[in-house]
């Protein structure tokens, strides 16, 4: 080998590309020579081996997209302390811990069941037009066979289904790689729902009504209407039932996970009422400033590093047109991500109080332009991800404003970002998208996904359709949990806990401590003395 | 007569103003974060598109127990260094001190606060020449 590699070096540029062409040629043709000497048995053995590599080969992506997003739970929890007061700070970040411990156990206990237990349930073939012929299930092909797991639906009628039931604690799904891997990728898409609402109710909600509310999201309301979207539900297939484009369209979630993060951040920060001190008795606003500014900008560094397990891990494949959907998923976050942070920084030089290109909002704007492109970057053109991104730095800002006149407090910008971003990106997959052939297929319909630009009017109402059902059933059922907690106390800390700051009297111990000062004499009793000590004694000496 | 100064500085002034009051000889001396605001009344910043008033706004406080004779050239080298002619560039104040003492030696007076190569030190040196 390293003689010919001499050779090679040897040999002039021109010889040496002929060598090269060459040896691509016989690397081309070889597959045609193994299929003329090889059996039918080889054959089969060659194209069993290919199907296990191309599965293994998108469940590990999908894993390794999962761990990403999970590394997105860092991110929230620094933005959300970044963004709040000293004297709140470990309450903030315990919240941050414990909504993926708690939601976790959650969404295995009763969570997937629900969202994802009929999945794989086929529905009874449809004569609506553009239909993929026959029998249809919504679960994935792409990660293995799931023959008979997950095909029982518990509320189902004709096309309409409504809930899942199997899969409790993952009975009976522990032989699937497939399904554990999906397990997994979702549960942290579960949790980044969950966590969105911590932000908006931050430095005054009591933590057992913290906790409630993170079971209220990981066994109920998330799986329920994400099971809708993405779980086999009617939404999703709107497409098969009535011809509305390919029904309800939500490529990684602007819908499923933050809009439904938002919906539950904003009915919370409506129940749970401003901060003290946020609002005077006139009416105008007062400013509590975060305290820590490179913590913030640090989580959303982070939690874009995590967006790009969140978007091109949404393929849930990476061979065949998975390639194509995972990499365009990546440029349009990137996109999208970078064109939001760029004009809500302008807007807020151009139009804002100080005339400065502000921290606060500019880190909000980067993640409005990832979260209104979540929904529609494996279907929209990387120019159309740029417009969605501005639209969502923008949107951003006038939503903060709107929020501050209507006097609903939301110290980390949850509402601007999850709500009004995750509708603008549902929206946007029913304007933007552009036919992208790998999509051809989506949901049971024949037609890759296409929006108003490509002159289908039919996708946007199934996406105001899953708009509308968010907005009903996780804001409104929401809504009424967070009277219901309200009632009986378990929502708001007490005001006199609140002004000293959650820390102390919620969590029994100060964030930012400097306890050696202030801890009775214990410690220091038990310094041997001067003449005991032979280090201190020849320090003295 | 001992005094003790108290120069409420600008914080990024600190590092000048430290240099100068070595330059004379001030070789002991010890400093305070602190907050406050005097005629200004503080700054408008924003945060996330709400503008707020800090009033109470980082400075610095020097604290330096000197003798009488060493007073008017200390509070010149402070004043020099400090000033930048905008508001915010601070305040000193003036205070007799009662008595001093040195822990580890038992010192007391201004023998507690001199050390070698200090302003006093300095001053004799000059006389003996």
């Amino acid at each position: 080998m390293y003689t010919m590699y001499k050779k090679l070096k040897s040999t002039s540029p021109g010889k040496k590309a002929f060598l090269l062409i060459a040896f691509a040629i016989l690397l081309l043709a070889a597959p045609g020579i193994f299929a003329e000497t090889a059996g039918a048995s080889e054959i089969e053995t060659v194209a069993n081996a290919t199907k296990g590599v191309t599965e293994a080969v998108n469940i590990m992506w999908i894993m390794i997209a999962g761990f990403l997003v999970f590394f997105m739970q860092a991110g929230f929890a620094l933005v959300e302390t970044g963004f709040t007061r000293t004297k709140n700070v470990a309450h903030t970040m315990m919240m941050n811990l414990m909504v993926f411990c708690i939601g976790a156990i959650g969404y295995w206990l009763v969570g997937f069941a629900i969202q994802f237990g009929s999945v794989n349930a086929a529905y009874p073939a449809v004569t609506t037009a553009g239909a993929v012929a026959g029998e249809w299930a919504h679960s994935p092909t792409t990660l293995g066979d799931w023959a008979g797991l997950l095909a029982e639906p518990l509320l189902r009628f004709g096309q309409w289904g409504f809930l899942g039931g199997n899969g409790f604690m993952l009975i009976g799904l522990g032989g699937s790689t497939g399904i554990l891997a999906f397990f997994l990728f979702q549960m942290v898409f579960m949790d980044t729902a969950a966590t969105i609402p911590t932000g908006s109710m931050a430095e005054r909600l009591r933590f057992s009504g913290f906790c409630l509310m993170g079971l209220w999201v990981s066994m109920f309301i998330y799986p329920l209407v994400g099971g809708w979207v993405w779980g086999g539900g009617w939404l999703q297939n709107l497409g098969r039932i009535a011809g509305l484009g390919n029904g309800a369209v939500d490529f990684a979630g602007s819908g499923v996970v933050h809009m439904i993060g938002g919906s539950i951040a904003l009915a919370g920060a409506i129940v749970i009422g401003p901060r003290i001190g946020r609002f005077n008795p006139d009416g105008s606003a007062n400013a509590l400033p975060g305290h820590n500014i490179p913590m913030g900008i640090l989580g959303t560094i982070i939690l874009f590093f995590g967006w790009f397990g969140f978007n091109p891990g949404s393929s849930l494949a990476f061979t065949g047109n998975g390639g194509l959907l995972a990499s365009n998923a990546a440029v349009n976050t990137l996109i999208a991500g970078a064109m939001g942070g760029c004009v809500a920084m302008l807007w807020m030089w151009l139009k804002g109080p100080s005339k400065k290109p502000d921290p606060g909002m500019s880190v909000n704007g980067v993640l409005a332009g990832l979260v209104a492109i979540t929904s529609s970057c494996a279907f929209v053109s990387s120019i159309s991800a740029m417009v969605i991104g501005a639209v969502a730095g923008v949107l951003v800002c006038l939503v903060t404003m709107l929020l501050e006149k209507m006097r609903i407090d939301d110290p980390v910008g949850a509402v601007p970002v999850h709500f009004a971003n995750g509708l603008w990106g549902l929206l946007a997959v029913g304007i933007f998208s552009d036919g992208n052939p790998a999509s051809a297929g989506w949901n049971g319909m024949e037609n890759p996904v296409g929006g108003l630009i490509t002159g289908n009017g039919s996708q946007i109402i199934a996406q105001l359709l899953e708009i509308g059902a968010i907005l009903v059933f996780v804001f409104g059922l929401s809504y009424l949990f967070f009277r219901l907690l309200n009632a009986f106390g378990l929502l708001r800390s007490k005001p006199r806990d609140e002004i000293m700051g959650l820390d102390i009297p919620e969590m029994g111990v100060q964030g930012y401590s400097n306890v050696d000062m202030k801890m009775s004499g214990r410690i220091s009793l038990h310094i041997p003395t001067a003449d005991r000590d032979p280090v201190k004694k020849s320090i003295n000496n | 007569m001992i005094y003790k100064i108290e120069a409420i500085i600008r914080e990024e002034a600190l590092d000048p103003v430290k240099s100068a009051l070595y330059e004379i000889g001030i070789v002991g001396m010890n400093i305070f974060e602190i907050h406050g605001h005097g005629r200004q009344g503080g700054v408008d910043l924003s945060w996330r598109g709400t503008s707020y008033k800090m009033d109470m706004l980082p400075k610095i406080q020097i604290n330096v127990i000197l003798s009488e004779r060493n007073l008017e050239k200390t509070i010149d080298a402070i004043t020099k260094t400090a000033r930048t002619g905008k508001e915010g560039d601070g305040i000193i104040f003036v205070y007799p001190v009662h008595d001093i003492i040195r822990i580890r030696t038992g010192e007391r007076g201004s023998e507690a606060i001199s050390y070698p190569d200090d302003i006093d030190e300095r001053k004799s040196r000059k006389k003996k020449k």
